[in-house]
C-alpha cells in the first residue's frame, strides 16, 4: 500500500515558528498525543512551549462540545515564548472539536480533521445540520479530511488485536501524518510507546505500525501539497528536558532540600491545578523527601509549619481557596519567623470559579491576605521553567530571612510546559541559615543583623530547647509579652526584616531602551506575551519597552525610578488590577490597565492592540 | 540507645504556671512530666505541642521543645513534626473545645493514620478561656453563657469517640486521680502509634462541681468503674457490682461482696467492641469507666513512611530524569 508510492515532489516553507492545537473527546488521548508531539520538536532542537486545556468534568458526553479537550503547542526559533495564539494548525478528532476551535482559527490555516467522526449522530451533537467537511463552509481553510478510523484498521488488519485496541491508535496515524510535514523524527515517539507497551508487544507493535503508516500516508497521497521546515533555536548548548510549571516547582523544592542538606517536608491537600505537585514529589518520596497527603488545607499547611520547627525545609501548595484556609496558619508562620514555601497555582475565583481555567487573582490575598500585621514575601514565576527559579530562590529566602514565602503560579504556567536547562548542581545558588549561637548564648529572637532573621534551633537539638507559640514575644528572649511598646516594635521589626528581602533583587532587566513613551509593566505568567507584543510594537517604530516583576513584595527598590522615564505604564494582568494598585502605591504612578479576566491567559494580540491604543491617547 | 536518666524536676520550665488556683492541671501537669523522665530519651527529644485553650498553655510550663500552636490545630502541626523527625516523642496537650470542635477533623485523622502522637485531651466539659461558653462535651440541660436555659445539643464521649475510630490507645484518667492517671500515662509512653486519653479535669471557675460524684469518698467507689485487662468489671464500695453483657447490652449486677459470679465480664483491652461498649457507660445508670481501655499493636503510620521509602537520588539523576537530551 502507501509504502511503495513514489514520492512527491512537495513545496518546502520556511518558518519561524508554528502553533497546532489537537482538539478531540477527552477520552481520545489528546493530551498523550500532544505531549508526544511536544518531545518530537524539544528532540528535534526546537524550542517550544504546550499548554493543555481540559474540560472540568472528568468525562463529559462523548462528542458532545463541553467534553473537547484541547492541547496546543507553539514551537520554532527563539521567538516561541508562549503556546501560540491563534493556531496554524488544528487538528480535530471529532465535530464538537471543529465548533469549539473553529472560531480561534484564521482564514488560510490548516484543518486537519478525522473524517470518520463526522458521521450524522456526532455531527448533532456538536450542532451542526450538514456536514462542514462536505458542504464548502470550511472553504477558507485548508482542510484536509483523513479517514482516521478505516485507515488505522486497514493497517492493523492483520494484527490480531480486537476492534477497541485497533481504535485506540488511530491517534498515532495522525501523529504519524504531522511528523512528516514538520520532518520531525518518529523515534522518541517509537521508543516511548515501546516503554509503555513493554508488557503487551502486540500494541506496541501496532501503535509504531500505525505511527509509520501515518507518515506514509502523507508522504504519498495527494492531499498533502505542503511541508514546513522550521527554523531551529540558537540554544544554549547543555542537557534539557521538557517540565511543566508544576513539576518545575516540585523539582525546585527537592533541589533546595538538597542545597539546604535538610530533609523536604511537603504538606499538601489535592486540589486543581496545584495536585500535580504533590502528586510529582510523592513519586520522588524517599528518606529525604517527606510527602504527606493531609486531611485538609489547614492541616497541609499546619504539618509543614510543624516540619519546619522540627528542622525540615517545609513547604506546601494549594491553588486559591486553599490559600484562604491557610492564611490563620500563615499568620503563626510569620510570627514564629519559621521558613516556609507556599506555592499558590492560581485559578479563576472567587469561590470554586473557573478551577481549571487560568488567573492572576491572588496577588493581594498573597500580600495582604492575613489578619494582623503580617508581611511575608511573594514572587511570581513567568514561565513554566521560571517556576523551578522561582520557587528555589523562595526556599531560598524562607531560610535565610526565617520567614513564609508565597510563590504565584498559575493554571497556565502548572500545565503548560517548556525545555528547562537542567542546572549543573554547582551553578545553583548556595543555600545560607542565620547563624546558631552557642546553646549557652542562644535567645529565640536574637536576630543576625544583616538579614533580622533568628536562629533556627530546630526541635531535637540538644542544648536548644526553647518554647515557641503564636503569642507575641518578647523582643530577643522571645518569652511571652503582652506589652504595647514591646509589640509594637515587634510589629515594626517583622516588617523591617521583610522589606529588607528587597537587598535580594537584582536591578531590573528593561526590555527595550531605557525611556521612551510606554513602558509595559507586567509580572507572573503574561511574561511570553508582553514581551512578543513589545517586539512587535518595537518592529513597528513605537518607543515602548517591557519589564517583568518576579519579586512582587517587597517590590525592587527601582520600579519607580524606571517607570518615571515613560510617559506611560500599561499594566497588562489577569485580574482587575491587583498589581496597578501595588504600583500607583508603591511607585506614585497612574498606570493604564488592561484587564482580563476570561480564564484565558493573556495574548500578544491583545496587548499589542492595548499599547497602541494607550500611545493614541497622547 | 542508652536511657538517660532524668526526673520530673529537669522537665519544670520553672515559669510561673499561670492557671487558676485548684485547677485540675496542675495534677495532670505533674503526671506528664514524670511520665516524660520515665521515657528516658535524652532532654532534647521531646517536643509538646498544644492548640489553644487553657490546657494548651502546657507547652510553656514543659522543659523541653514546645509549640503553642492554633486552635485546634495541635494534631496537624505535630504530625508534621513527627513525620519530620521521627526520633522525638511528640506529646499533644488539647482540650474539649480544641480538640472536638474547632479541631475535631485532624483529631480523627490523626488517630486514623495511628500516627506516634500522645494525645492528652484535658476534658473540663467547659470553654475556659473565653471564660464559660458551652463545649461539645458539655452535657445535656447545662447552663453556660451560650446557653442560658441549659444545653440543648448531644455531647461527645471523647474515650467513646476515639475508641469508634479505632485509635490503637484509648483510656480516660481523672486529673485527682493520681495513681490512677500515673499508670495510665506510663502505658501511653511507651505505645507505638495513636495514645488518646481522656482527662477528665475540673475547671474551678466554670465547672467545679462537675466531677464532686466521682472523688467524694462516700460517693466514688460507686461512681467509677476501675477497667484493668484480664480483670473482671467489678466496682462498689463493698466490691459487690459488676458489669455484665446481656448480649450487647451492659447492665449492673450485684453480688455478695468477693464473691463475682462467671456473668460479669472480664475485661479485654485488645478488643475494639469492649473499649467501644466500656466507653459508653455513663451515669447515672452507670459508674464512669477509667483505665486503659485499649492498646493494640499496629504499625505506627511514620514507621510506615519510613520503611516505605526509597533511598534518596542524587541531584544530577533527579534534575535530569529519565527523557533529558542533549543540545551541543
Amino acid at each position: 500500500m502507501a509504502q511503495n508510492a513514489p514520492k512527491k515532489n512537495v513545496k518546502v516553507s520556511e518558518l519561524n515558528s508554528v502553533t497546532v492545537r489537537f482538539a478531540g473527546d477527552s477520552g481520545d488521548g489528546i493530551q498523550l498525543v500532544g505531549n508526544q508531539f511536544a518531545t518530537a520538536t524539544a528532540k528535534a532542537g526546537n524550542d517550544l512551549s504546550t499548554l493543555p486545556d481540559y474540560p472540568a468534568e472528568i468525562r463529559s458526553p462523548a462528542g458532545s462540545l463541553g467534553g473537547v479537550s484541547g492541547f496546543q503547542i507553539s514551537f520554532g526559533d527563539d521567538s516561541v515564548l508562549t503556546p501560540g495564539n491563534r493556531p496554524n494548525v488544528l487538528v480535530v478528532m471529532n465535530p464538537a472539536a471543529l465548533a469549539v476551535n473553529l472560531k480561534n482559527l484564521e482564514k488560510g490555516s490548516v484543518i486537519i480533521a478525522n473524517s470518520d467522526a463526522f458521521s450524522k449522530q456526532d455531527l448533532e451533537k456538536a450542532g451542526y445540520a450538514a456536514n462542514p467537511l462536505e458542504d464548502g463552509s470550511l472553504d477558507n481553510y485548508r482542510l484536509i479530511s483523513v479517514p482516521a478510523r478505516a485507515l488505522t484498521e486497514a493497517a492493523l488488519a492483520d494484527s490480531g488485536l480486537t476492534k477497541a485496541q485497533v481504535l485506540k491508535c488511530k491517534n498515532f496515524y495522525i501523529l504519524g501524518i504531522l511528523y512528516w510535514m514538520y520532518g520531525l523524527p518518529p523515534e522518541p515517539t517509537i521508543e516511548w510507546i515501546k516503554s509503555k507497551f513493554k508488557k503487551t508487544p502486540a500494541v506496541a507493535e501496532a501503535n509504531e505500525k500505525v505511527l509509520r503508516a501515518g507518515r506514509y500516508y502523507a508522504e504519498s497521497t495527494e492531499i498533502f501539497d505542503a511541508r514546513f521546515q522550521i527554523r531551529k533555536r540558537t540554544i544554549k548548548p547543555g542537557r534539557y528536558r521538557n517540565l511543566t510549571g508544576n513539576e518545575a516547582a516540585a523539582y525546585a523544592l527537592i533541589t533546595a532540600a538538597k542545597l539546604l542538606k535538610r530533609k523536604l517536608f511537603y504538606g499538601s491537600y489535592p486540589i486543581t491545578p496545584a495536585s500535580e505537585i504533590l502528586q510529582v514529589l510523592a513519586r520522588h518520596r524517599s528518606r529525604d523527601v517527606a510527602v504527606f497527603q493531609a486531611e485538609d488545607e489547614i492541616a497541609a499547611v499546619c504539618s509543614s509549619i510543624g516540619a519546619a520547627f522540627a528542622g525540615s525545609l517545609a513547604a506546601t501548595g494549594t491553588s486559591g481557596p486553599g490559600l484562604s484556609l491557610k492564611t490563620e496558619a500563615l499568620g503563626l508562620a510569620v510570627i514564629t519567623e519559621l521558613p516556609l514555601v507556599v506555592v499558590d497555582v492560581q485559578r479563576g475565583g472567587p469561590s470554586t470559579g473557573l478551577p481549571t481555567k487560568t488567573e492572576q487573582s491572588d496577588l493581594l490575598q498573597a500580600v495582604f491576605g492575613r489578619h494582623g500585621e503580617s508581611p511575608l514575601p511573594v514572587l511570581a514565576a513567568s514561565s513554566p521553567a521560571d517556576c523551578f527559579d522561582t520557587t528555589l530562590e523562595a526556599a531560598r529566602i524562607a531560610v535565610k530571612y526565617m520567614t513564609p514565602v508565597i510563590v504565584l503560579s498559575n493554571s497556565y504556567l502548572s500545565n503548560g510546559s517548556e525545555p528547562f536547562r537542567i542546572p549543573d548542581p554547582s551553578d545553583l545558588p548556595e543555600f545560607e541559615v542565620p547563624p546558631l549561637p552557642a546553646p549557652e548564648e542562644y535567645k529565640p529572637y536574637a536576630r543576625a543583623a544583616e538579614t533580622l532573621a533568628r536562629p533556627w534551633a530546630h526541635a531535637g537539638l540538644k542544648g536548644y530547647e526553647h518554647r515557641l507559640g503564636g503569642l507575641e514575644k518578647q523582643d530577643v528572649t522571645g518569652a511571652i509579652s503582652y506589652d504595647g511598646l514591646n509589640h509594637e516594635r515587634m510589629t515594626q521589626l517583622r516588617a523591617e526584616k521583610i522589606a529588607g528581602v528587597a537587598k535580594e533583587i537584582p536591578p531590573t532587566r528593561i526590555y527595550g531602551d531605557p525611556e521612551g513613551d510606554l513602558l509595559v509593566a507586567g509580572w507572573g505568567s503574561s511574561y511570553g506575551a508582553i514581551k512578543l507584543a513589545v517586539t512587535e510594537a518595537r518592529k513597528a517604530g513605537l518607543k515602548v519597552s517591557s519589564i517583568h516583576v518576579r519579586h512582587l513584595n517587597p517590590l525592587p527598590p527601582d520600579l519607580g525610578v524606571i517607570m518615571r522615564r515613560f510617559r506611560k505604564v500599561l499594566v497588562p494582568e489577569e485580574n482587575r488590577g491587583q498589581f496597578r494598585l501595588l504600583l500607583r502605591s508603591a511607585c506614585m504612578v497612574e498606570p493604564a490597565g488592561l484587564n482580563k479576566m476570561q480564564g484565558q491567559p493573556l495574548n500578544q494580540e491583545e496587548i499589542l492592540e492595548k499599547i497602541k491604543e494607550v500611545l493614541r491617547g497622547n | 540507645m542508652e536511657r538517660t536518666r532524668l526526673t520530673a524536676k529537669d522537665f519544670s520550665s520553672g515559669l510561673p504556671v499561670k492557671w487558676c488556683p485548684g485547677c485540675g492541671n496542675f495534677a495532670i501537669l505533674s503526671q506528664i512530666q514524670k511520665a516524660m523522665a520515665g521515657m528516658g530519651l535524652p532532654h532534647e527529644k521531646y517536643a509538646v505541642i498544644s492548640g489553644i485553650g487553657c490546657s494548651s498553655r502546657f507547652p510553656y510550663y514543659v522543659n523541653t521543645y514546645g509549640f503553642h500552636t492554633m486552635h485546634g490545630r495541635a494534631p496537624a502541626v505535630a504530625t508534621g513534626v513527627k513525620l519530620a523527625n521521627p526520633e522525638l516523642a511528640v506529646w499533644v496537650v488539647t482540650g474539649d473545645g480544641d480538640g472536638l470542635s474547632i479541631g475535631g477533623n485532624h483529631m480523627l485523622h490523626a488517630i486514623r493514620r495511628n500516627i506516634g502522637l500522645k494525645i492528652v485531651l484535658f476534658n473540663n466539659r467547659i470553654y475556659a478561656l473565653t471564660k464559660g461558653q458551652a463545649s461539645p462535651t458539655t452535657q445535656p440541660g447545662t447552663k453556660t453563657k451560650t446557653t442560658p436555659e441549659g444545653s440543648l445539643d448531644f455531647p461527645f464521649n471523647p474515650a467513646r469517640f476515639a475508641a469508634g475510630l479505632d485509635c490503637t490507645f484509648v483510656a480516660r484518667g481523672i486529673d485527682f486521680d493520681l495513681p490512677g492517671s500515673a499508670a495510665i500515662l506510663e502505658r501511653a509512653a511507651s505505645h507505638r502509634g495513636t495514645v488518646f486519653i481522656e482527662m477528665l479535669q475540673k475547671c474551678v471557675p466554670f465547672s467545679d462541681k462537675e466531677f464532686d460524684p466521682l472523688k467524694d469518698p462516700q460517693t466514688k467507689d460507686d461512681n467509677v468503674l476501675r477497667v484493668e485487662h484480664g480483670k473482671p468489671l467489678v466496682f462498689g464500695k463493698e466490691k459487690n457490682k459488676g458489669i455484665a453483657f446481656r448480649g450487647f447490652r451492659p447492665e449492673v449486677v450485684e453480688f455478695p461482696a468477693g464473691k463475682v459470679p462467671a456473668g460479669v465480664a472480664v475485661y479485654d483491652e485488645t478488643s475494639a467492641e469492649m473499649a467501644y461498649l466500656i466507653s459508653g457507660l455513663t451515669q447515672p445508670d452507670f459508674p464512669v469507666p477509667v483505665g486503659v481501655f485499649r492498646a493494640v499493636e499496629k504499625p505506627a503510620y511514620e514507621e510506615l513512611a519510613e520503611e516505605g521509602s526509597a533511598p534518596p537520588a542524587g541531584l544530577d539523576e533527579l534534575l535530569a530524569g529519565p527523557d533529558a537530551w542533549e543540545v551541543k
